[in-house]
């Protein structure tokens, strides 16, 4: 919007250096509607986490976290939604990280500029909005029946990797081309190849933000209930299966959770399902400050 | 790249491509010039031979365009050997333009076209056996914003070696790099620090201390004081005096004094205007001579006006 600035008659004075009447407060009423903004945000989420809390902390304990589940309330745990979510993590993260980082380096720093890449990257970007339900039916079509992974960690591993590997794609090209130009043109200059560069300046340059946006998109992963749910997670897992076996059934804790509420009987549906979500919320808490944590050490050490 | 339209390859051309033995070997002497430009035949006729000997680059005839557009047309001029030569210009009219085909660095812009020849040491640069990284490594680099990578000072001067799997001693490659860039005495002390720690003028100190790792012949300089004050600036200056012994500098300025003061010879471009209908520049070489020459009496009116002030 381009500004004018009016000529002020100068016998008009300093008049005290006042502002203009309803300047002042105009500026106050829209701060005042901004803040007002962040104060909803900020109390309906602390209205969830104490509700919840008070809901929840009566059935947490450490058999709750060690007991696998059970139809009785005062004895069921989530045991197997615990080792499920982890086993879930290492293995989209392991999956997602060269594929995601890859296919960010490939487009940021060697496709060349023309109608194929822009057609691809618009079809990356839209897939990272893509509902996650579809990339459930995907997993159930694709993996589960096509593949023949059946209903197995391994297709939930993979359901998951699906779905966050555009938002890793996007997350990590944004931090590539955060990267000053200058850094690659100092590289190259050097008689490095555009390969060395990548690998040794760009890459490592932009790891910080890379890990940031990785962590992030585990951790919506991890929360995610309907792909997995779609394509095939379990209530329960039974008790003799190793929780990191890709090819039998699995749980999560989102899935467990599910199970939860719609359980007849109250006290599942409260105190159990709110202590789970405790304990679902209390892992992404730890993930988020790691990616806080990783973040400024490398850019400290940058 | 080969959209090269005048002089096709009167000289049979051998090329850049250099094994890692030999990118690792000490730089040739003076007079003998880079033993992979021994065969590649006699020198163009209009040259004696004494002359050649000085001729690091010779350019004929070379035109830029970024896509339609023209950049700069027929540049004709030699670069010589321990000389620093300086391009002058107002803006728009292709000096640094110009200065970014002598490593091929415009290649990495995917619309820019290069036509005519630049030769160094009688080899085509733009030959389509030459690779431009081997190229780059010879032909060094200076950049207008010092752009030091996000690591420490070590590690800045080390990577040009690590990249060419030179086969050197690092400590001791940091260790000649910084003296000769006169940065030593202030940064021995802290080699594992972060080279952003350094004020802008020792950045910029840093950048040619990391062009001379690789060892390169020439350093190209893309107006590097422009981001620096006149007390950084004339350290940089004195470092160019200082270089000079060993190194072929070319060097794009804004400033005037500048040329004047470090240059043995000026190249003096100017911008011309594509046709009355369409008002795209495109830089055009004028006169190039002794610097002082170029600044006392040059042949061309426009020159003139140029360093006294008149227009630009």
């Amino acid at each position: 919007m381009a500004v004018s600035t009016p000529a002020r008659p100068r016998e008009q004075g300093t008049r005290g250096f006042r502002a203009p009447v309803g300047e002042t407060v105009r500026e106050k009423f829209t701060q005042f509607v901004l803040l007002l903004g962040t104060l909803v945000a900020i109390a309906v989420l602390a209205i969830l986490l104490i509700d919840i809390a008070l809901d929840g902390v009566g059935g947490l304990s450490l058999d709750f976290l060690t007991n696998y589940t059970s139809r009785f309330p005062e004895r069921t745990g989530i045991r197997e939604g615990i080792t499920g979510t982890l086993s879930l993590m290492v293995l989209v993260a392991l999956m997602t990280f060269p594929l995601g980082v890859g296919a960010a380096l490939y487009l940021e720093e060697f496709a060349p500029r023309n109608r194929w890449t822009r057609l691809l990257e618009t079809n990356i970007n839209n897939l990272a909005g893509v509902p996650s339900i579809v990339y459930g039916l995907l997993g159930l079509s694709v993996f589960v029946f096509f593949l023949g992974f059946g209903r197995s960690l391994i297709t939930g591993a993979l359901t998951l990797t699906a779905l966050v590997l555009p938002v890793v794609i996007v997350a990590s090209r944004e931090a590539l081309r955060a990267v000053p130009r200058e850094i690659r043109d100092g590289g190259l200059a050097l008689g490095a190849t555009p390969l060395q560069v990548a690998a040794r300046q760009t890459l490592p340059a932009a790891i910080p933000s890379i890990m940031t946006g990785m962590i992030l998109s585990l951790s919506r992963a991890i929360g995610e209930t309907a792909p997995i749910l779609v394509a095939g997670a379990a209530f329960s897992r039974r008790a003799d299966n190793e929780p990191w076996n890709l090819t039998e059934g699995y749980t999560a804790i989102p899935i467990q959770i599910f199970d939860f509420v719609k359980r007849p009987q109250q006290e599942f549906q409260v105190e159990v399902a709110s202590a789970a979500i405790i304990v679902l919320m209390v892992l992404l808490l730890i993930m988020n400050s790691a990616a806080i944590v990783i973040r400024n050490r490398y850019s400290r050490n940058r | 790249m080969d959209q090269r339209t005048s002089t096709e390859s009167q000289l049979t051309s051998s090329p850049l491509r250099l094994d890692a033995a030999s990118a690792s070997s000490p730089r040739k002497s003076a007079a003998e010039g880079p033993s992979w430009s021994k065969d590649s035949g006699t020198a163009q006729s209009d040259a004696n031979a004494s002359r050649q000997e000085d001729v690091v680059f010779d350019v004929r005839d070379l035109s830029v365009h970024y896509g339609s557009a023209p950049a700069l047309v027929d540049v004709s001029m030699t670069i010589r050997r321990r000389e620093i030569t300086a391009f002058i210009g107002p803006s728009g009219c292709g000096k640094s333009t110009f200065l970014r085909c002598f490593n091929r660095t415009n290649d990495l812009i995917p619309s820019a076209k290069v036509t005519g020849r630049i030769d160094y040491h009688e080899q085509d640069l733009y030959a389509k056996e030459v690779d431009a990284v081997e190229v780059r490594r010879r032909i060094g680099m200076v950049f207008q914003k010092p752009n030091p990578f996000p690591k420490s000072i070590y590690d800045n001067l080390t990577f040009g070696p690590k990249v060419n799997r030179m086969k050197v001693d690092y400590d001791e490659v940091v260790e000649t790099s910084l003296r000769r860039a006169a940065l030593w005495d202030e940064v021995k002390g802290k080699l594992q620090q972060n080279a952003y720690s350094l004020s802008g003028g020792q950045q910029q100190r840093l950048c040619i201390a990391r062009a001379l790792t690789v060892d390169p012949e020439v350093i190209l300089m893309d107006e590097p004081c422009s981001a620096l004050d006149p007390i950084a600036t004339s350290r940089i200056e004195d470092l160019m005096r200082e270089l000079q012994k060993d190194f072929t500098i070319v060097i794009v300025t804004h400033n005037m004094q500048q040329a004047a003061r470090v240059s043995d010879r000026t190249a003096f471009f100017t911008a011309e205007v594509e046709s009355e209908t369409d008002d795209r520049r495109f830089g055009r070489l004028v006169e190039v001579a002794e610097t002082s020459k170029i600044f006392s009496n040059p042949d061309d009116k426009r020159t003139e006006d140029y360093v006294s002030g008149r227009f630009g």
